[in-house]
């Protein structure tokens, strides 16, 4: 999805752009997540504020001829409940901090609730509507802005694995090399994803991307039931924590195909690819306790992904000053589809010796020590080259 | 469930039943698992009850087998050493060395769930059709050849007045000459294979003269109902409106090519394709079992890489109901020895391993022979439905691998859909792969049949 938007706001800024992927188009991590556009679940900081700029960035791609529909964009909303009054006030306390930051987030009161959501489950303490939050079908929204930026003169390559980075004497990059042979370039942009260490790692540098899993229980089609997108208060609370264990507290949300999708866990045990009952069990009490109607409801399947994720939970966006002509855009985590057209409108801005929109200083490639060892530069195998499931 | 039996054995077709009677009769406590309200698998299907069953006998070949499963079955019933649990659709099964548990869904309604707990699983879950679209395929009066082929055993229903049967490999013979049996006019018998390829295998063929003897006692019935068999021939079109009125049935050249003007138009009101089939994998995959091709991959004892979990019958590779047989008997020792800490001695089932490996030889002739022929995702027209589930159509399929970069199975059903309905691709998935130019990959199906979210949600019940 990052690579796809790269490329796009990178051609409409009029440069060549080419995408090199080692897989077919949606091969990574977005064809095996959700297309959750949100802003209801971060706090103030640098990454809402690239949320916000993305959030403003899918409306007018939306808008143009015919791209609303083919990436299945939908403005429905987020609503955020609390079971308790103490997840309540810490809910509205964080409602607070977000609308100074210029969210919209309206307080509901539990008796309006049932106006929003009518198959919600009885006795929630409150929740917040947040207008702003939107979803995509994130396989469809890479495909199809690689092909705007493809009719736009962007070239595709897909099937090719980049094995090197080719740099000059000075040490600055020239291009890549694919088994297909080299593609020459004054900048690369590193768009891997959850592979992104080791990409970064064929240049030479360290960026410590690590795989966090996530479960996703899909349904069957059903009429729609669900209108926005709904989650529980404790949601924001695991997507910004540090632990390794196990956390769920699903987001709820019907389909443009009917589908109601439920997801996701985080847990962080590598590339562990094999089934987790207990897992898909978890989503699904949670669920239920959301929306009591889904007890009856059949799960047609359950599809996993590895979110690429950086140790301060920020992604890497924005040149590498190690080597010049490096650029990086990876490391977004479980918000990789809503992240995604803030960063390559970004990174088009630099790679053109524009300023950019946000400041990038957050989002620096080399803000982390260096731990060379772990990735030990160009030697490194890829350890997990596997195609992910996807739904 | 408050026993705890030694091990589970999900599918009782013949692997499934030999196995529980080889492991029985050595004092295993074994529970066997069935969707089906009665044993015997897709070959020993037995008739609904309270249907007035009297072809059963006719219909069945091999019956004195299935009379030895069936007597054994029942004996080792009455004797509780074995639990039938018919009507039980297994779901998932979790767990790793010596702790297992099957969670299966409970009859029709499929709305709740036992779990059934184990020291060893033996997956014995078959195989399904393998389906390959062409122009009206999806008209009703096309079944599968193992859809007519069940709707005679099962329901005794003849399917329709005319039938033509047609695709590829052994099954279409047991299906036209049951069909005729049944006072079905089976008008043609199409088959895309050229049987002269199997000269090529002749030293394969001449050790099993009892497969070219049931061949031949079989194109003998066909020429008794005078059933008109066209070899090279494919169907590359079923005409109708809103029902099956007549197929199209056209020569294939060498390189798979419709001769020109080898077109003729059959008046018929069923056609049974088939295209042979492809094994059940799903649990075996959740469980995390290696695959060997489209198969579960198994050792000689017919243990997966899986501690604990064995594999027999067409669950491992398709070869026909006496190829089940043998490799559940060897599961069922290679069990009840190994629960035992022993292993099996090899003489206990040297005669089943024969016979394995002359049929997985010959299987793997067939396989060869009756491969779909070549080019025939060139007569698949745009219009026509790939997935049925989703109503994706061959444009669809097309446009994503053509113009949005699709390169292989999963990411055509992303960005069309086709795949992610009710059977979770199980029927388009070759079709799919065909379109896309890609080998068939088995696609991961952590869940074997669709779950209750409540059921999913719940712990099973704690049982020691
Ligand atoms: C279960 C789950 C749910 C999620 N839900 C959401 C959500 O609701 N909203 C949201 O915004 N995000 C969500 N995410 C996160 C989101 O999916 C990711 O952040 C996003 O897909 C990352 O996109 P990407 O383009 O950076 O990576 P990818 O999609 O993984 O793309 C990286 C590409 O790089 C290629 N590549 C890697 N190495 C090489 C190489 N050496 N040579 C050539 N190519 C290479 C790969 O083949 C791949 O195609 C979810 C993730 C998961 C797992
Ligand atoms: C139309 C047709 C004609 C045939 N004719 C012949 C012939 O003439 N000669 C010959 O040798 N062979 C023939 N066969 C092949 C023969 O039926 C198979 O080789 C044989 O039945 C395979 O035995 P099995 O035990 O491996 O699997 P099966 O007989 O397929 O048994 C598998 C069992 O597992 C059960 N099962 C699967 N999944 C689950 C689950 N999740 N939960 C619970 N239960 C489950 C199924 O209900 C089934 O009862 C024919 C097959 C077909 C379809």
């Amino acid at each position: 999805m990052v690579g796809a938007a790269c490329a796009l706001y990178a051609t409409r800024a009029g440069l060549r752009a080419v995408v090199v992927d080692r897989g077919p188009v949606g091969g990574g991590t977005t064809g095996a997540g959700e297309g959750n556009l949100l802003v209801s679940d971060k706090e103030p900081g640098p990454e809402l504020e690239l949320a916000l700029l993305s959030g403003r960035l899918w409306a007018g791609l939306a808008a143009e001829p015919g791209v609303g529909e083919s990436v299945e964009y939908e403005a429905k909303g987020g609503l955020v409940v609390a079971s308790a009054s103490e997840g309540l006030t810490a809910l509205e306390g964080l409602a607070a901090a977000q609308r100074a930051a210029g969210v919209e987030a309206v307080p509901v009161a539990p008796d309006r609730l049932h106006d929003l959501e009518p198959y919600l489950a009885p006795g929630l303490a409150g929740g917040v509507l947040y207008p702003q939050d939107a979803q995509v079908m994130p396989a469809l929204a890479a495909a199809r802005l690689l092909r705007l930026a493809r009719t736009a003169g962007a070239r595709l390559r897909t099937g090719r694995p980049v094995t090197q980075v080719l740099r000059t004497a000075s040490g600055a990059v020239r291009g890549v090399r694919t088994p297909h042979g080299d593609i020459h370039a004054p900048a690369v942009v590193n768009a891997a994803g959850t592979w992104g260490g080791e990409v970064a790692a064929l240049a030479g540098v360290s960026l410590p991307v690590l795989p966090r899993r996530g479960f996703v229980l899909v349904t069957e089609p059903l009429p729609p039931r669900v209108r926005h997108k709904v989650y529980a208060a404790d949601y924001v609370a695991d997507v910004a924590s540090d632990s390794a264990a196990l956390q769920t507290s699903p987001v709820v949300e019907g389909t443009a195909a009917g589908p109601v999708l439920i997801g996701a866990s985080r847990e962080r045990i590598g590339f562990d690819r094999s089934f987790s009952l207990p897992v898909t069990r978890r989503l699904a009490a949670e669920a239920t306790l959301l929306f009591p109607f889904l007890e009856r409801v059949r799960a047609l399947r359950a599809y996993q992904g590895f979110r690429p994720y950086l140790p301060d939970h920020l992604p890497a966006v924005g040149p590498d000053a190690r080597v010049p002509g490096l650029f990086h855009a990876c490391g977004h985590e479980g918000a990789g589809i809503g992240l995604a057209t803030g960063t390559g409108h970004l990174i088009a801005q630099v790679l053109t010796d524009r300023a950019p929109d946000l400041d990038l200083t957050p989002f620096r490639p080399d803000r982390f020590p260096d731990t060379s060892p772990a990735f030990p530069g160009t030697s490194a195998a890829f350890p997990d080259t596997s195609p992910e499931e996807g739904p | 469930m408050t026993e705890r039996p030694g091990l589970v054995v999900i599918g009782a077709g013949p692997a499934g039943l030999a196995a529980t009677l080889a492991a029985a009769a050595r004092g295993v406590r074994v529970t066997l698992v069935d969707a089906a309200p009665e044993a015997g698998g897709q070959f020993h299907r037995q008739p609904g009850a309270g249907l007035g069953a009297r072809r059963t006998r006719a219909l069945h070949h091999g019956w004195r087998t299935w009379e030895r499963l069936r007597d054994g079955l029942a004996a080792h019933i009455a004797a509780g050493r074995v639990t039938h649990l018919a009507d039980h659709h297994v779901w998932c099964v979790e767990g790793a060395r010596g702790a297992f548990t099957a969670h299966a869904l409970l009859g029709p309604g499929q709305e709740e769930s036992v779990a059934v707990r184990a020291d060893a699983v033996l997956l014995a879950t078959g195989g399904y059709e393998k389906v390959l679209p062409f122009p009206g395929w999806t008209l009703p009066g096309v079944v599968t050849a193992g859809g007519a082929q069940a709707m005679l055993k099962g329901g005794l229903v003849l399917p329709g007045r005319t039938a033509v049967v047609a695709g590829t490999g052994p099954l279409l013979l047991p299906v036209a000459v049951g069909l005729a049996d049944a006072g079905a006019k089976v008008a043609a018998l199409v088959e895309s294979a050229d049987p002269r390829a199997f000269v090529r295998h002749a030293r394969v063929l001449a050790a099993h003269p009892d497969k070219l003897a049931e061949g031949a006692r079989y194109a003998a019935r066909l020429a008794r109902h005078r059933v008109g068999v066209h070899v090279r021939h494919t169907v590359v079109a079923a005409h109708g409106t809103g029902r099956l009125d007549a197929v199209t049935v056209a020569a294939l050249d060498a390189d798979g090519r419709v001769r020109d003007g080898s077109e003729r138009r059959i008046p018929c009101d069923s056609l049974a394709v088939g295209h042979g089939m492809l094994p059940h994998t799903d649990l075996a995959e959740t469980l995390g079992c290696r695959l060997d091709g489209t198969g579960v991959a198994v050792d000689d004892e017919q243990r997966t890489d899986v501690p604990g979990v064995w594999a027999a019958g067409e669950t491992t590779g398709i070869g026909g109901a006496a190829l089940s047989l043998a490799e559940g008997r060897i599961a069922g020792l290679s069990v009840a020895a190994r629960l035992d800490s022993r292993a099996p001695e090899p003489g206990s089932y040297a005669e089943a391993a024969g016979a394995r490996a002359g049929l997985r030889e010959f299987f793997a002739v067939v396989d060869r022979v009756c491969a779909p022929p070549a080019r025939w995702t060139e007569r698949v027209g745009d219009d026509t439905q790939v997935c049925r589930c989703e109503e994706v159509s061959a444009a669809a399929v097309r446009e994503a691998v053509d113009g949005l970069g699709a390169g292989d199975v999963r990411t055509v059903k992303l960005l069309t859909r086709a795949g992610m309905g009710w059977c979770q691709g199980r029927m388009c998935g070759p079709a799919v792969a065909g379109l896309t130019g890609c080998p068939p990959t088995p696609a991961r199906r952590p869940f074997a049949r669709p779950v209750p979210l409540g059921v999913l949600a719940r712990e099973p019940d704690a049982s020691p």
